[in-house]
């Protein structure tokens, strides 16, 4: 009997407790939401109607703020370089990284675990140190005011996280399938190419999308290199775009929500890869 | 534990080649012609890879060592008026930059008192059945993916006095009196940018601790209520300590990423007023492309390298060792 009054206790206590998460959780909620939704709601407003009316819905609606900056040239060529941008970065990051993982996890030779540590070590270079001389240097190779000069310096800074993904990946896949491939005439590069990426692919998205997001989000380096307002990208370009209408509060606010649209598009698409990457790299760096 | 397992893989790639060829005299002669084709092999794999780290992340990590000790205002390649430790000295007397240090350390201690029980808190709440949750730990991780700029230009909005948000909302629950200037007031700009990175990376902080809790097997925990433990109990003695290797990670990142931290405070700030919100990337950004002083630059930024190197190995000498000990027998068991 008693035990029965505990469990019912219980569920009382349950269902209490049950509601205080429940709130816990939607005041956190709101803690995220509310500024993203201050923002969208304030790119439809006008500048007085977000003094008198900070809260409500807009009234009237003011598309202009989007339209202004959709219909502008300069949002879409940000747009475009910083997808071009990531996405050479990534598919260097990733094909050089794969060649150097596949040597680490499958030949043992003189020199390997130092060249591993070598490597590795990258992973403690902030990137916010090597900034000044990676300008003089890049200044020096004439690589300012081209998408290069952001691109490579990128890729370097990715390989260690890169590698040590990658090479654990490599590792698990059976010895003897490389033997029989080898015996049937295959050569390593060939088995690299043919079978061993294709194998790996799930540990492939997992570093690409990580060097996607990673580059989508660089500020430091191409507002160093990038003079040329056409090879901004879009954290470049949202940093310029709030200095040159400070004043404009609800144009700036519009740019700003949708300067974020793509990285969340991606988010929700690539959600599992780059949750289970960002895991597995802060585990393993 | 790998040694043997190498020398493994290479005698069975020894014996493979032999049984390959036939006569005693031609396997040494294609042995050797294997053993070249493979060193090809190697090299031609990792040199791309590896020139690539040394060019661009290696060399300028040494050139910077090397400008620290010049006078130098960045023109040309090298840097010609040697100053040997003047950088540094006038470092540890720059009031700037000493406080930098100071509110890098703030941040990290705000950080650890606020921010990761937070995150820690919300992990284990979304651990639980309840509804919603998915759609829960899919927003709290959402702001991880915007960039610094973009959250740093949304809340410049948020926090500016007569348009923004928050003292708007102040107003309308009848808290006037704690009305501020937000990022204008150095006495409340640091909390101010906390918050502003609170909002950013407490999901990410939570996304690791929800995978570390979902490692500990149910059974544990179920365990513990069957012997009578209560909910606190079982936090206390049984999740908390089980969670260790993964607070100790959360921490590590919170430090390495106070120590590096430049985008939000460039854009929310400018690392303003008055200093009063400046890091020790910020200082060095200023003195080294505003300025042309690149010799201190990078005197600062050889500084913020030894910090988080410094950091980086005896965290992991002396208080991460245990972790990784038992991540490795992990993996063998797991084989």
């Amino acid at each position: 009997m008693s035990a029965h009054a505990r469990r019912k206790g219980r569920t009382a206590g349950d269902r209490f407790r049950g509601v205080a998460m429940q709130i816990t959780v939607l005041m956190i909620a709101a803690f995220v939401l509310v500024p993203i939704l201050y923002g969208v709601l304030g790119g439809f407003k006008d500048n007085q109607q977000l003094s008198t009316n900070p809260f409500g819905l807009p009234d009237p609606w003011v598309p202009s703020n989007y339209t202004d900056v959709i219909f502008s040239g300069s949002f879409w060529r940000q747009v475009f370089n910083s997808t071009f941008i990531a996405l050479m970065t990534t598919f260097i990051v990733v094909f050089l990284s794969a060649l150097a993982a596949y040597i680490f996890a499958r030949f043992a030779f003189k020199g390997r675990e130092f060249l591993f540590m070598l490597f590795a070590t990258g992973l403690m270079f902030p990137f916010a140190v090597a900034i000044l001389p990676l300008f003089i240097l890049l200044r020096a190779l004439g690589l300012l005011d081209n998408p290069f000069g952001v691109i490579l310096p990128q890729a370097a800074f990715g390989l260690p996280l890169t590698i040590i993904i990658l090479r654990q990946f490599f590792r698990t896949v059976p010895a003897e399938l490389e033997e029989a491939a080898i015996l049937d005439g295959c050569s390593a590069f060939g088995f690299f190419w043919r079978i061993l990426l294709p194998m790996a692919r799930p540990a492939v998205a997992t570093v690409s999308v990580l060097a996607i997001v990673t580059s989508w989000n660089n500020f430091m380096l191409p507002l160093v290199v990038f003079n040329d307002p056409n090879w901004w990208t879009l954290p470049v370009g949202v940093q310029q775009f709030s200095g040159e209408y400070a004043s404009d509060t609800a144009r700036i606010l519009a740019f700003v929500i949708l300067a974020m649209i793509p990285a969340l598009a991606f988010y929700a698409l690539a959600e599992r890869q780059l949750i289970g990457g960002l895991a597995t790299g802060a585990t393993k760096g | 534990m790998r040694p043997p397992a190498l020398t493994d893989e290479r005698r069975r790639d020894a014996s493979h080649a032999s049984r390959q060829s036939g006569p005693a005299g031609e396997g040494t002669l294609s042995r050797r012609r294997r053993r070249i084709r493979t060193w090809v092999t190697i090299v031609t794999f990792i040199l791309p890879a590896l020139v690539l780290f040394c060019l661009l992340v290696l060399a300028p990590i040494l050139l910077a060592m090397y400008a620290s000790v010049f006078k130098w205002n960045g023109f040309g390649i090298l840097p010609q008026n040697f100053v040997g430790l003047d950088n540094f000295t006038r470092m540890f007397q720059d009031e700037i930059f000493l406080g930098d240090l100071w509110r890098g350390l703030v941040l990290v201690i705000l950080s650890l008192v606020v921010q990761l029980p937070l995150a820690l808190g919300v992990a284990l709440l979304l651990n639980q059945p309840m509804r919603g949750r998915a759609v829960y730990r899919l927003l709290f991780f959402a702001p991880y993916v915007i960039s610094e700029v973009i959250a740093a230009v949304l809340f410049t909005m948020v926090f500016s006095e007569e348009r923004g948000l928050a003292n708007r909302v102040l107003d309308f629950v009848g808290l006037d009196a704690l009305q501020s200037t937000w990022l204008s007031d150095p006495s409340t700009v640091m909390y101010t940018l906390f918050i502003v990175m609170t909002w950013k990376y407490f999901g990410f902080h939570m996304i690791i601790y929800l995978a570390g809790r979902q490692s500990i097997p149910n059974e544990v925990i179920e365990a513990a209520a069957i012997d009578g433990a209560n909910n606190r109990q079982i936090f206390r003695h049984v999740t908390l300590p089980l969670l260790g290797p993964t607070i100790r990670i959360s921490i590590f990142l919170s430090v390495i990423g106070a120590i590096q931290l430049f985008d939000l405070v460039w854009v929310l700030t400018g690392g303003g007023p008055v200093h009063a919100s400046e890091t020790m990337a910020v200082t060095m950004f200023e003195y080294g492309f505003k300025r042309y002083q690149v010799g201190y630059a990078s005197a600062i930024s050889v500084v913020m390298f030894i910090l988080s190197l410094v950091f980086a190995l005896g965290y992991q000498r002396w208080v991460m060792s245990r972790d990784t000990q038992g991540a490795i027998t992990n993996m063998r068991d797991q084989r």
